[in-house]
């Protein structure tokens, strides 16, 4: 498989591709006829994942930047065209192809008016989302981080909920207020970087090399990049927005926010804010606070979960649970944690995808979330119930599927810096247990009650269609993670030895510090 | 290390035919759930297949005895750095013994549930669960590192919630098994936990290393380990139902019976007396540890035992019983007495389940009688049975088998393992005299676990028969697929004892010597507590004695001649419904824990943080004051040039001041 996609080219033209498929997606599906829509994004979308899966075969297993691209685009502010993959963004990439034609499928009944520009505006997303992803100069990247926004904001805003318009500005203008702090952060770095150096560019390796102009701002500059972050992981107490646009998104919008956008500040951090300023992540203070706040997202998460009358809230309260998980493992900055939090990434969503696409499943049957109004649907609806109580399992991080490979590697490897957080971060495993399967009993066990929920049709083809390959997953990555974690190590060590070094933490086992390097 | 014999190889094929049987069966489920015969023949088939191959490979083990254990590796699971997981099983005499154990057993109570469970709709359903709950098991027995064992910890766990809440349909059962799985989780974390310590300070996960490591690296009785074994030790309460966590087990008696008989006596809830047993190593290094799983496994003994004394559910006193008994095998093993408590683990599994089968088979036979006449009585209430060994001759005869068996009656199996746990914390008791009190908490235990055994069997089979007069004629002996299984486990609960007798009798302890490879280690770091033949005579007539007070003082004490049936019967008071409700221990956690956590997280948390500080002031606050300063912004902007220029002007003014001052 590699040496025939090598004597094709794909490295050469594989991120091109990837990025330019879906625009052109995009605008077929707005000429084509409205039946035809969501026809022709199924299938630019499943093109997009065949061709992305190359990267799979392509990708070799060391910390270097592949599938580099690099472009002039406006040389006299030195923006550059800059783009590439490595060990952290790679199943970030593959998530979003994966994830992208199942939210179309997902779409499939759920959206009944204006299908054209709900399905451009999905593949304009797509580009968006994977641009994020693969942009490596700064300027790039913001326009990358904008242009996803723009959609999305107009899928919860005219296919939402009844206050979708509430959700979606407020979803709009907390992502925005963060995203322009970044702008003026990456600004003043640029400036910087460029009176000092005499280069003006946005690229990331020039910017990186020389971030030691900054030093000064370093601590307002590292605030404003973590702000945007933090808001989009999102981070206690910054994380009101998310239950709000998940209730109001249409299912494939809460599929696509939960499973892809809130990778963004969890990658953004790991790509920008950490590496940048190591020093200031690593400052006891700063860490002692990310530290405070992941484990506050990670208990506080899961009992507002608890006690959530609609199930997509449940859901959407989980996530913050779960991506506390993922900032500690950042901040522990070990090897294992920080593969552990990639990890954590990807399971997030796919577990939480499909709880959202189950969510969606229901509400269409029933025109509700509310827990209870349903019961007894593992009698009426035994496939769903099924599918329902494994995706809930990997969700609990049950051994054996994929959600336990990602906690165990973050709890593990946290433990070797803060053995205290990692103590009481995985007592979250309890509380996703009892949060989980209180829920489960209520929807799907106790008798049918309501006389609405006798007769429900159990999953359709097309709705196993969706679930089927993300249970795949849950079952693949629970058993069989190493291949994903061989390609996600280099870079992850790269990542936790530079930015010990550079920050003069103590080392660790699994990274062999070299003095002086940087 | 020897060469791994070629039989050996054959052990992937032991775990791989109960997840084939699953998997058939799962799809069985939703395809075809009326194909009973199929499903049975699948269910059982790779039961006894899986029984079949476990006895080929520990044959090998029998023939040529391994030093270490052979190490089958499948394949790389969780490689990252130093952290190198691979999906592997080990076999040695330990996880041989547990193999025949959990093979054997399943198999007997598969072939029982084909009757049990024949006209249950869910019957492919319930079959396919087991068929998992058997895998699980035995990753759980064989996995050759803590994280592979963690799968099969979880994975029994999770079944064990499947099969509690198997007829969900009552919020009863589905809450059952939700607090199962709930508790396990509690002592899960303290897996997890010790997991990263041992990570932390070994640098390794895989127990041949570990436990190799081990005495380099910790100090005996130093805090690590000590914190390392307590935090193991805290997973085990969870998964084998000790204080403070087994409530969750007389609970799970909601599952159908069969279940109740493997999960929840004969194999899962053993798995922290093998945990303990498998890591002997780090336990024996932390002799506070032990004491403490000594301490916790003799006042389970008793305390579970005062309950069991005033139940009327009749698989209520046999789960109260388990946790019981469980005590007793904490106790051996928490004394170091690593072979007794695995020991009195096989020979409780089969006089235990072989106690739950007849239960079940009495249960039934009360179901079906009270379903024929339309009269919604309970089938599990004690006063509502009475007189059945007329009716299940059989059932009674082997029950009594089991129930003399539990209660230690010499020559049957329970009497040696109890007796051998006894005499071995008795020994311990020249070093600390606290070995002396849980000797006697243990002691004490036997006496009530003989009254409490005789007054189930006095009262379910002899005296008057109080399930009613119309019922009586319904009642009637289970069929030989049922009945079968039991004759083959009260063989096993009367010969069982023979593997370990005492050193006194010419038995000369085969267990503990085919155990002596995985033991040894533990047993450096343990002073040998001899007794002289005199005092294991002395100790070994006590025993019996105990069982026959026990008996007798019930026989004499219980009048099942004026028992009423348990609808008409008079409400208890004082000390009894103290222990009928079990000492308000779920009443208590309820109170303490699961309300005021589920009152802040709704109150404080949601509508309080969540909704109206962070979300109400905090972000609405910012936009309200977003839109008033769009409001006055607005105001300003009137239209009136006059306004403008006086505006202008005065801004002006107040711009040039502060220019010229600086």
């Amino acid at each position: 498989m590699t040496a025939a996609l090598t004597g094709l080219g794909y490295q050469r033209w594989a991120l091109d591709a990837i990025l330019l498929l879906p625009l052109l997606g995009a605008v077929l599906v707005l000429l084509s006829p409205p039946a035809a829509a969501k026809r022709l994004a199924l299938y630019v979308t499943l093109a997009e994942f065949v061709v992305s899966l190359g990267l799979w075969w392509t990708f070799q297993p060391t910390a270097a930047m592949q599938f580099q691209v690099v472009r002039q685009w406006i040389p006299e502010w030195g923006i550059g065209y800059r783009l590439g993959v490595d060990g952290i963004s790679l199943f970030l990439l593959l998530l979003t192809t994966l994830t992208m034609p199942l939210a179309v499928l997902g779409s499939w009944s759920y959206i009944t008016r204006h299908e054209r520009p709900y399905y451009a505006l999905l593949l304009v997303l797509t580009t968006g989302m994977l641009g994020v992803f693969v942009a490596l100069d700064l300027f790039v990247f913001y326009v990358f981080w904008e242009i996803m926004l723009i959609p999305m904001y107009f899928i919860i805003g005219v296919w939402g909920g009844p206050s979708r318009l509430y959700a979606a500005i407020k979803f709009f203008v907390y992502t925005f207020l963060g995203s322009l702090l970044m702008l003026v952060a990456i600004l003043t770095i640029y400036f910087a970087v460029a009176r000092a150096t005499g280069e003006s560019s946005f690229a990331y390796d020039h910017l990186w090399r020389n971030i030691g102009y900054v030093r000064p701002w370093a601590f307002w500059l590292f605030a404003a990049f973590a702000l945007a972050f933090a808001i989009k992981v999102p981070m206690f107490p910054f994380h009101t927005w998310l239950p709000d646009a998940h209730v109001e998104a249409p299912t494939a919008g809460s599929v696509i926010l939960a499973g892809i956008l809130l990778k963004m500040g969890t990658y953004g951090f790991l790509r920008f804010a950490v590496p940048l300023f190591p020093e200031i992540a690593m400052d006891p203070v700063v860490t002692g606070v990310v530290v405070g706040l992941s484990l506050i997202g990670i208990i506080y998460g899961a009992l507002v979960s608890l006690v959530q009358p609609d199930f997509k809230k449940l859901v959407a309260y989980s996530s913050v649970s779960h991506l506390g998980f993922v900032m500690l493992g950042i901040w522990a900055l070990t090897l294992q944690s920080v593969q552990g939090a990639i990890v954590i990434m990807i399971n997030h969503g796919i577990s939480t995808g499909a709880l959202f696409f189950l969510a969606g499943m229901m509400y269409e049957r029933r025109h509700t979330r509310d827990i209870a109004e349903f019961g007894g649907l593992a009698k009426v609806m035994p496939a769903f119930a099924a599918v329902l109580t494994v995706v809930s399992l990997s969700s609990i991080g049950l051994p054996g599927t994929n959600g336990f490979v990602g906690e165990f590697l973050v709890l593990i490897g946290a433990f070797r810096t803060h053995p205290w957080a990692a103590g009481v971060a995985a007592t979250g495993v309890i509380f996703a247990a009892w949060y989980l399967l209180w829920a489960i009993q209520r929807l799907l066990f106790q008798k049918v009650d309501k006389p609405e929920n006798a007769k429900l049709p159990d999953l359709s083809p097309r709705e196993l269609a969706v679930l089927a390959p993300l249970l795949a997953c849950i079952v693949w990555i629970g058993i069989y993670p190493a291949p994903i974690l061989r390609r996600i190590e280099p870079s992850a060590r790269a990542l936790v030895t530079q930015v010990r070094e550079a920050a003069g933490a103590p080392p660790v086992a699994d990274v062999a510090m070299q003095p002086g390097a940087r | 290390m020897n060469q791994i014999p070629s039989a050996v190889a054959w052990t992937w094929l032991i775990v791989a035919l109960p997840l084939a049987g699953f998997v058939v069966n799962g799809a069985f489920s939703f395809f075809a759930p009326n194909a009973k015969r199929a499903i049975s023949a699948v269910g059982v088939g790779v039961l006894v297949a899986a029984f079949a191959v476990a006895v080929v490979v520990v044959r090998a083990v029998g023939a040529a005895p391994p030093e270490e254990p052979w190490i089958l590796t499948y394949w790389s699971w969780m490689p990252a750095g130093s952290l190198q997981l691979d999906f592997a099983l080990q076999v040695d005499q330990l996880s041989a013994v547990m193999l025949m154990v959990v093979t054997g057993v399943s198999a007997m109570i598969h072939i029982y549930s084909v009757g049990y469970m024949g006209e249950d709709p869910g019957y492919a359903r319930y079959f396919a669960y087991l068929n998992l709950f058997v895998f699980f098991m035995l990753v759980l027995v064989l996995g050759a590192n803590f994280p592979v064992m963690f799968v099969g910890w979880e994975g029994v766990g999770l079944c064990s919630y499947l099969l509690i809440g198997f007829w969900y349909e009552d919020k009863v059962n589905a809450d059952a098994g939700k607090k199962a799985f709930i508790m396990n989780r509690i002592g899960d974390f303290g897996f997890l936990v010790a997991m990263f310590l041992i990570f932390q300070t070994t640098g390794s996960l895989d127990f041949r290393e570990v436990f190799a490591a081990a005495p380099a690296i910790f100090e005996v009785g130093g805090a690590t380990i000590t914190l390392i074994t307590l935090a193991l030790f805290l997973g085990c309460t969870g998964k084998s139902a000790q204080i403070p966590l087994y409530t969750w087990l007389p609970d799970a008696m909601a599952g159908p019976t069969p279940v109740s008989a493997l999960i929840h006596a004969a194999t899962m809830v053993t798995a922290g007396v093998y945990l303990v047993a498998r890591a002997n190593v780090l336990f024996a290094m932390a002799p506070i540890s032990s004491a403490v799983v000594a301490g916790v496994g003799a006042l389970t003994a008793l305390y579970a035992a005062t309950i069991a004394l005033k139940q009327w559910d009749i698989k209520k006193i046999i789960a109260y019983s388990t946790v019981s008994q469980l005590g007793y095998m904490f106790l051996g093993v928490g004394v170091g007495a690593y072979a007794s408590g695995i020991f009195h683990l096989a020979t409780h599994a089969f006089f235990k389940a072989l106690m739950f089968l007849a239960a079940g088979s009495v249960i039934q036979t009360l179901h079906h009688a009270y379903h024929a006449t339309g009269r919604h009585e309970d089938a599990q209430d004690l006063r509502n049975m009475g007189g059945l060994q007329r009716y299940l001759p059989w059932t009674a005869a082997l029950m009594w088998v089991g129930g003399l068996a539990n209660i230690g009656v010499p020559p049957l199996a329970g009497f040696f393992s109890k007796d051998d746990i006894l005499a071995r914390t008795f020994a311990r008791g020249h070093e600390a005299p606290l070995f002396y009190l849980f000797w006697a908490l243990g002691a004490v235990g036997a006496l009530l676990t003989a009254f409490y055994m005789t007054r189930l069997m006095a009262y379910a089979f002899h005296g008057p028969n109080r399930t009613g007069e119309r019922e009586r004629e319904h009642l009637h002996e289970a069929p030989w697929v049922m009945t079968g299984p039991l004759v083959v486990l009260a063989l096993g609960a009367v010969a069982a004892g023979a593997i370990n007798l005492p050193a006194v009798l010419p038995g000369h302890e085969w267990l503990a010597r085919w155990l002596e490879p995985v033991t040894f280690m533990g047993g450096l770091y343990l002073v040998e507590g001899q007794l002289g033949a005199a005092t294991e005579w002395t100790l070994l007539a006590l025993a019996a004695g105990i069982a026959a007070i026990g008996m007798i003082g019930a026989w004499q004490l219980l009048k099942p001649a004026v028992l009423k049936p348990a609808r008409e019967a008079p409400a208890e008071t004082g000390i009894q419904r103290v222990l009928l409700r079990k000492y308000y221990v779920d009443e208590i956690y309820d109170t303490l824990l699961v309300r005021p956590l589920a009152w802040l997280s709704d109150r404080v948390l949601w509508k309080t943080i969540d909704a109206f500080i962070i979300d109400g002031v905090a972000v609405n606050g910012v936009a309200r004051v977003a839109r008033l300063v769009g409001w006055v912004g607005s105001r300003l902007q009137t239209g009136q040039v006059g306004t403008y220029v006086v505006i202008f002007v005065l801004g002006t003014i107040v711009l040039l001041r502060a220019l010229l001052r600086s």
